[in-house]
């Protein structure tokens, strides 16, 4: 049976973790590559890296940290933040991401979806929506971090981007987000309705119950950010709720000591280091 | 040992190759691998691995389209290299591809590659699924157990086949996961993106023998 997906979100500006937690024996905690370990032996299903950096110069650091990641983790790699084009997608996927994850670009010119999809495969295009209540029972699409109304109806939106070729939706509620009230179940409901590719979760997980709610609601990925990165709640602990409720996941793999990659000897003066205060 | 993945312009080759690297650190051999579209790279390999991303059409044309590769590989791999394809490039090994198109693939093993027939499940098949096999069935599947778990991203399977099938997965229906026949052998999921259980199965081709 198909597992539902527990997937830590990463935010990072200029090859840095934004927000990441210092975690126990994590040698430097704004490495996304050292966070991403972490993730990959915590359980994770997949991860995604949101690349919030704003300077124009520094765009490139994202691929770099993409592929030390991709080196040390396989696990599926999301990465969205600032893509416009197909060559953006294509040097993504070089340095090793699996899905390239797009939304204002998608917005400001629709046919970006279908020419994505038709270069690269719908498997690797996930169009990002952020949606924000219209308080008629609609809700609609924003973009710039939720500043910018479009005007345009989500529901709709999610349902033209899969008719496009998108491989699946990530549904951000700008309502919730950063609220830790839970996911937005009606919209949830709605777009999971509206479309037959799978739906990304995200935004107002506040407790273990809310991960539940959102797959109750038809999501078959669920992505947090802020309660893994300052450890309210382990990816393990999320699973445990999950298929406390009956449903279906993945479990924690556990290590096979005789297959593990050789580790490299820390350096001098780390042990005392960066751990956890 | 020289290892080639084909690169014709499709998916995360990068990954493949690492987790193939890494694979071989651990088994302590020492492989070359090379991610190639020159023919004559892949005519001197010792074994060959074919990823793929995207549609079943798309992917036969591009490698098609580099002038000598294809018949490079298939002439290399009928003279008994190991091959893996990965995704796409497991379903290539079959007659035939339905998707879009009707698309000839070089007919390794028998069957179409068709549409998933998940009523009300939703399409991609996306995320992980436990494998179901026979312990013992292949040497490929050594070091991992029934019930171990695989990424999978795909619309489209092996259907009519069932006598190179060595593993399956279900979601709605029964999944063909992986395939071998003879020295040819592939994995529906991404062993370059299932953790554990895809670098022992890489490791499993590095040294496999087949007989």
């Amino acid at each position: 049976m198909l597992k539902l997906r527990v997937i830590p979100c990463l935010d990072v500006k200029d090859g840095r973790v934004v927000k990441g937690v210092n975690f126990v024996a994590l040698r430097d905690a704004g490495d996304p590559v050292e966070q991403a370990s972490v993730y990959d032996s915590a359980g994770a299903d997949e991860l995604t890296f949101l690349d919030i950096t704003a300077s124009h110069e520094n765009r490139d650091t994202i691929l770099d940290v993409v592929s030390r990641t991709a080196a040390r983790v396989f696990l599926p790699l999301t990465v969205g933040g600032g893509i416009r084009t197909t060559e953006d997608m294509r040097r993504l996927l070089l340095a090793g991401a699996d899905k390239c994850s797009i939304n204002s670009a998608a917005i400001a010119r629709p046919d970006f979806i279908n020419e994505a999809a038709r270069k690269f495969g719908s498997q690797c295009v996930v169009v990002a929506v952020d949606a924000r209540a219209t308080g008629n029972g609609t809700w609609e699409i924003f973009t710039h971090g939720g500043r910018r109304g479009t005007g345009i109806d989500a529901i709709t939106w999610c349902a033209e981007a899969a008719a496009r070729g998108a491989g699946e939706i990530l549904l951000t509620s700008m309502d919730r987000d950063g609220t830790g009230q839970g996911f937005d179940i009606p919209l949830l409901r709605a777009a999971t309705g509206a479309v037959t590719i799978p739906v990304i979760a995200s935004g107002g997980v506040g407790t273990l119950d809310h991960f539940v709610e959102g797959a109750r609601a038809g999501a078959t990925g669920l992505l947090a950010a802020s309660v893994f990165h300052f450890g309210q709640f382990t990816i393990a602990a999320v699973k445990a709720a999950l298929a406390g409720a009956g449903l279906p996941v993945r479990p924690i793999p556990s290590p096979r000591p005789s297959l593990r990659a050789p580790r490299s000897n820390p350096s001098p003066g780390t042990a005392n280091g960066n751990r956890a205060r | 040992m020289n290892l080639a993945v084909i690169d014709y312009g499709s998916g995360n080759l990068a990954s493949a190759a690492r987790g193939l690297e890494l694979a071989a650190s651990r088994l302590g051999i020492g492989a070359r691998i090379a991610i190639t579209d020159e023919p004559d790279a892949v005519a001197r390999a010792d074994r060959i691995v074919l990823p793929g991303q995207g549609a079943f059409a798309d992917c036969a044309r591009g490698l098609a389209a580099k002038p000598g590769l294809r018949d490079a590989m298939l002439s290399r791999v009928e003279n008994g290299a190991p091959f893996l394809g990965i995704c796409v490039g497991m379903q290539l090994m079959a007659a035939r591809g339905l998707e879009h198109e009707i698309t000839q693939g070089f007919g390794w093993i028998e069957g179409d590659i068709a549409p998933i027939a998940a009523d009300g499940l939703r399409l991609p098949h996306m995320g992980w699924n436990e494998l179901s096999f026979t312990p013992g069935a292949h040497p490929l599947l050594e070091g991992i157990e029934p019930g171990d778990h695989a990424y999978f991203v795909h619309s489209y399977a092996l259907a009519s086949n069932t006598k190179d099938v060595i593993a399956t997965t279900d979601y709605g229906t029964q999944i063909v996961a992986m395939v071998a026949s003879g020295n040819r052998a592939g994995t529906q999921f991404h062993v370059e993106k299932s953790q554990e259980v895809g670098l022992t199965i890489l490791a499993n081709f590095l040294r496999w023998t087949p007989q």
